[in-house]
């Protein structure tokens, strides 16, 4: 069982990432899009773009991207330590503040805000909440992740 | 879009091997249940399976066809089943409510994503703005 006391409020070291234009256009091809706009920044730029959009689930890819040191979830020193084996994506939501395109460096932080279990313990859940900043300090994004730990 | 509106599917797939592959590079999830056959079956699965974002990738497609990237407000989804490879993916929606809010018109839509053999996998619901 998961340390609710000792995980439930741990924040993230913020992690500072590129939102980078190759990653983007292999992002586009492994999810089979098929609008340029995604691939080539004059078709971008075309439709008005500064840059190719950053597609709205990357920002998921971003905070995978950039592990955290502090409060990770499969980190076992510093993080929450869960087996890969037994993970499961529960939930996940995304709002957006501002547009986030090719070339932005963002900062995000993440926090541990919940821990509860299911079925006796059979099934955990940790929820957790991502701040996505722009180098202004703007929040442009907010993501809530859930993962669910098979323990049964 | 009006409330009680179908909004068109989109269908992706069918999940081959490749498919999680590139999408495992390509999205920085190099969680191993879905790239390493030997160790899904090691953990209980009957083998790989498709990322639970792989999927809401291809739901965000489906809400960029039915309003502009750019009005897309927020958006949650719960993955009520797993993705199982070779699956066929079909993205649906339909708008529950128009509203106002923050000086605009908005539409709340209830949005999922089902299997060929009609599993839901996505359950979740979006606003996006609307002209």
């Amino acid at each position: 069982m998961l340390d609710r006391d000792k995980h439930v409020g741990t924040v993230s070291e913020p992690r500072i990432v590129d939102v980078e234009k190759g990653f983007l256009k292999f992002f586009a091809k492994a999810t089979g899009e098929t609008d340029p706009v995604y691939f080539d920044a004059d078709a971008a730029r075309a439709a008005g773009h500064p840059a190719i959009p950053m597609p709205p689930t990357y920002l998921f890819s971003l905070q995978m991207s950039a592990p955290a040191k502090r409060g990770d979830a499969f980190d076992k020193v510093n993080g929450l330590g869960i087996d890969m084996g037994k993970v499961l994506h529960g939930e996940q939501g995304f709002t957006y503040h501002r547009p986030i395109y090719a070339g932005d460096r963002l900062t995000i932080t993440t926090t541990t805000s919940d821990i509860y279990a299911k079925r006796g313990g059979a099934l955990e859940f940790v929820v957790q909440d991502t701040r996505f900043e722009n180098d202004a300090g703007v929040l442009c994004a907010e993501a809530r992740q859930v993962t669910v730990v098979r323990n049964g | 879009m009006v409330e009680g509106q179908h909004l068109a599917e989109l269908v992706r797939g069918p999940i081959t091997r490749a498919t999680l592959a590139l999408f495992a590079g390509a999205s920085h999830d190099h969680v191993p249940l879905h790239i390493d056959s030997d160790f899904a079956r090691a953990a209980g699965m009957d083998d790989v399976f498709g990322h639970g974002m792989l999927s809401m990738a291809w739901l965000a497609q489906a809400l960029r066809h039915w309003a502009p990237a750019e009005c897309l407000r927020s958006w949650n989804v719960r993955f009520t089943a797993i993705t199982p490879l070779h699956a066929t993916v079909h993205c649906r929606g339909e708008v529950t409510e128009i509203f106002a809010a923050d000086g605009e018109r908005r539409a709340r839509l209830k949005i999922g994503a089902w299997t060929d053999h009609d599993i839901q996998t996505l359950d979740g619901e979006a606003v996006v703005a609307i002209d």
